[in-house]
């Protein structure tokens, strides 16, 4: 088990055809499971193409009528990305996850109220995201995958090189990870931490999780507030950001404190109220979740 | 991205919005013609700078007369204007808007902002208008009304209408009232806004409802679709290490510290800050280089931040994943070489090819100071710069 993905999944790639496109389904396909699990790859314009080996159509929902996929990967830029959205969630996947950076909010908003408003299933990860790996089965995603190892430890983060030197960390202590989940930095996105929590709390193979939030918001202390009352299993948690001037973007469009809200002390704070173990050295979240298993 | 108040205006009216009239101005012999075009016998010359509260820190003067005008103007222009959003130096006023005076009666405020939760637009309403609406929402927040925007919808003259009888406009004015305020959802919507504010919305002594101030930020992503909103860019008004940086698309913010410092990814960037602050350094900067940094982006972000001279020390922390560590290595002992980098540098690599980029450096004959991990590279950055 994992979760999300895992070495059944199925997966087309929307803006295969593009640079960056094609240079993760590449190396996404090389790790793993990937040359059976990226079945197809989605360009209006060049249906009936083929990039190495994988076929190209005209929309996803021809991908899911030709090879069953049941995931999407979403590299398609800014512009058009929240249509991409939109079209694999309108074929009725179990899960798009979106790349993409740079998606104007405006256009988050709208895909996200019709995907609620008409009550769709599809699940959305991201945008601006790294993606989601279930190591030595699948990677979705722009991770490096070698520095993942098997095991039964979760991961959710809003960033992805952070994401990275946690999975290393756990990697070089021996702790091995049942999938690592990044939910993007924008403001407007789609899973939370607190869903992938919900998800790793139900996956029998996952006993710990290491939550990684940053300065922004408030679904770290959302996602706290629901471990206090229903994890059954310990959770660890980084926040990064306690050094960030407010009003000041950081990189990502959904770090920014404002309004004297979304500041790191204040998550810190609610985290440790809601009995996560948290570190405020981002080099000690692998050995916080090593104490929290014994 | 930021805009002038009187830019804002400019939009408002665009949108319907009624605000007074107005006219900007660079010189105090441009803001007595714009008093003299306006007519009328009171005027107000308001200075321009993007940061807020210039009203107390002595940017906003009534005049009586065109001698007036010209004196406050003279005043204003050039001062370094001192706001509790400015910092301590202060910013230069460089442009003026000269306005008709307002009979005010009444002051409220409006903003609008995206809310993450409900993942909507919330319109935020209060009758406390002329003050720090944080403050009003840290005393009163009874008294700030919120609608959460249906986006396919748009606001409703019905909710429009409920909002502006809870802040206390008079029923003969609601329906106009109701009207700037869907006019200016539809201003935040069409233009891919990610603030809108107005304080004071006012109440005129005709009970009239009229924006007399205005404050507009922009979603950077929505840009590439609004060519008029990016031609309203002030540079002026921005930190030029950052504008040089956005050129070589880096994500880079000044701080108060010594300790410069170059990261991929702007979650890792916060956390290298963070770790630096923990073992009791203080970060120069914020710089993201981002996923594909070549040799010349990374010489980029040396000579942006070495050209802050409050640097006495950089640390790299870099965690390799498409971005190889050799081509970063490369890129560090290039860039070292051709700033004839003269303070401490600490690297810490992770990820793929660590050892290749690692033995780059080591060969290099830089003294380069190597780390294993943050805390380290934090450690040993500290103790280089309190070593000098």
């Amino acid at each position: 088990m994992s979760i999300l993905v895992n070495r059944d999944t199925r997966v087309v790639t929307q803006g295969i055809t593009g640079k960056t496109g094609q240079f993760h389904t590449q190396t996404s396909r090389a790790y793993a499971n990937g040359k059976n699990c990226y079945v197809a790859g989605v360009n209006p314009k060049k249906a009936g193409e083929s990039f190495e080996g994988i076929p190209v159509f005209a929309s996803v929902r021809d991908a899911k009528s030709q090879t069953g996929v049941n995931v999407s990967v979403i590299y398609v830029p800014p512009a058009g990305a929240a249509a991409a959205i939109w079209e694999a969630v309108e074929a009725d996947l179990d899960l798009a996850i979106c790349i993409t950076e740079g998606i104007p909010v405006r256009d988050m908003i709208a895909v996200r109220d019709r995907m609620k408003k008409e009550g769709r299933r599809t699940l959305l990860l991201g945008p601006n995201c790294p993606g989601v790996i279930t190591p030595e089965e699948l990677k979705i995603g722009i991770m490096p995958g070698h520095i993942h190892r098997k095991g039964r430890v979760g991961v959710v983060s809003r960033s992805g090189t952070l994401t990275y030197e946690a999975v290393a960390q756990l990697t070089d202590l021996g702790i091995g990870q049942s999938t690592a989940v990044g939910i993007g930095g924008d403001p407007v996105n789609g899973l939370k931490h607190v869903d992938v929590l919900q998800l790793f709390n139900e996956d029998p193979e996952t006993d710990a999780v290491v939550m990684i939030g940053e300065i922004g918001g408030a679904d770290e202390e959302t996602a706290a507030r629901w471990a206090k009352a229903n994890m059954k299993k310990p959770v660890v948690g980084f926040i990064a950001g306690v050094t960030a001037p407010p009003g000041k973007r950081m990189g990502h469009a959904g770090a920014i404190i404002s309004g004297g809200k979304g500041t790191a002390q204040e998550k810190l704070a609610v985290m440790e109220e809601c009995g996560i173990r948290v570190t405020r050295n981002p080099a000690e979240m692998g050995r916080t979740l090593q104490s929290a298993l014994k | 991205m930021k805009i002038h108040e009187y830019q804002g205006k400019e939009l408002f009216r665009k949108f319907g919005v009624a605000t007074p009239r107005g006219i900007p101005c660079f010189t105090a012999d441009e803001a007595v013609d714009a008093a003299r075009k306006l007519g009328g016998g009171v005027w107000v010359v308001k200075a321009q700078i993007h940061a807020g509260g210039r009203g107390k820190g002595g940017g906003v003067k009534v005049a009586k007369s065109p001698d007036e005008v010209k004196q406050k103007a003279t005043q204003i222009l050039g001062m370094q204007l001192v706001t509790h959003q400015t910092g301590p130096g202060g910013q230069k006023v460089r442009r003026l808007l000269v306005e008709e005076g307002a009979d005010i009666a009444k002051e409220l405020y409006i903003g609008m902002v995206v809310d993450r939760q409900t993942q909507r637009v919330c319109l935020m309403a209060s009758s406390e208008g002329g003050m720090d609406i944080e403050e009003v929402a840290a005393r009163h927040p009874e008294k700030i009304h919120k609608v959460f925007i249906d986006p396919a919808l748009g606001l409703t003259g019905e909710d429009a209408s409920e909002v502006s009888r809870k802040i206390g406009v008079p029923e003969n004015s609601v329906p106009q009232a109701a009207q700037l305020l869907q006019s200016l959802y539809k201003c935040f919507d069409e233009t891919d806004a990610s603030l809108a504010e107005i304080n004071p919305l006012i109440l005129t002594g005709e009970n009239k409802v009229v924006a007399l101030d205005s404050k507009l930020n922009f979603d950077d992503n929505g840009l590439f679709r609004h060519p008029e909103i990016v031609a309203m860019r002030d540079l002026d008004e921005e930190d030029p290490l950052e504008i040089e940086a956005s050129k070589h698309d880096l994500s880079y913010i000044s701080l108060d510290g010594n300790i410069g410092c170059m990261v991929n990814g702007a979650g890792l960037a916060m956390a290298t800050m963070d770790t630096i602050k923990l073992f009791g350094g203080e970060p120069a900067n914020f710089l993201d280089v981002g996923g594909g940094a070549t040799a010349e982006k990374v010489t980029a972000a040396f000579k942006i931040m070495l050209s802050n001279p409050k640097v006495k020390a950089i640390l790299v922390n870099i965690f390799g994943g498409i971005m190889k560590c050799d081509t970063i290595a490369t890129g560090v002992v290039a860039a070292a070489r051709e700033v004839h980098l003269s303070v401490p540098l600490v690297v810490r690599m992770r990820g793929t090819n660590e050892d290749l980029g690692k033995k780059i450096l080591a060969d290099s004959g830089l003294p380069i100071i190597s780390a294993d991990n943050m805390a380290e590279a934090a450690q040993k950055i500290v103790a280089a710069v309190k070593g000098r």
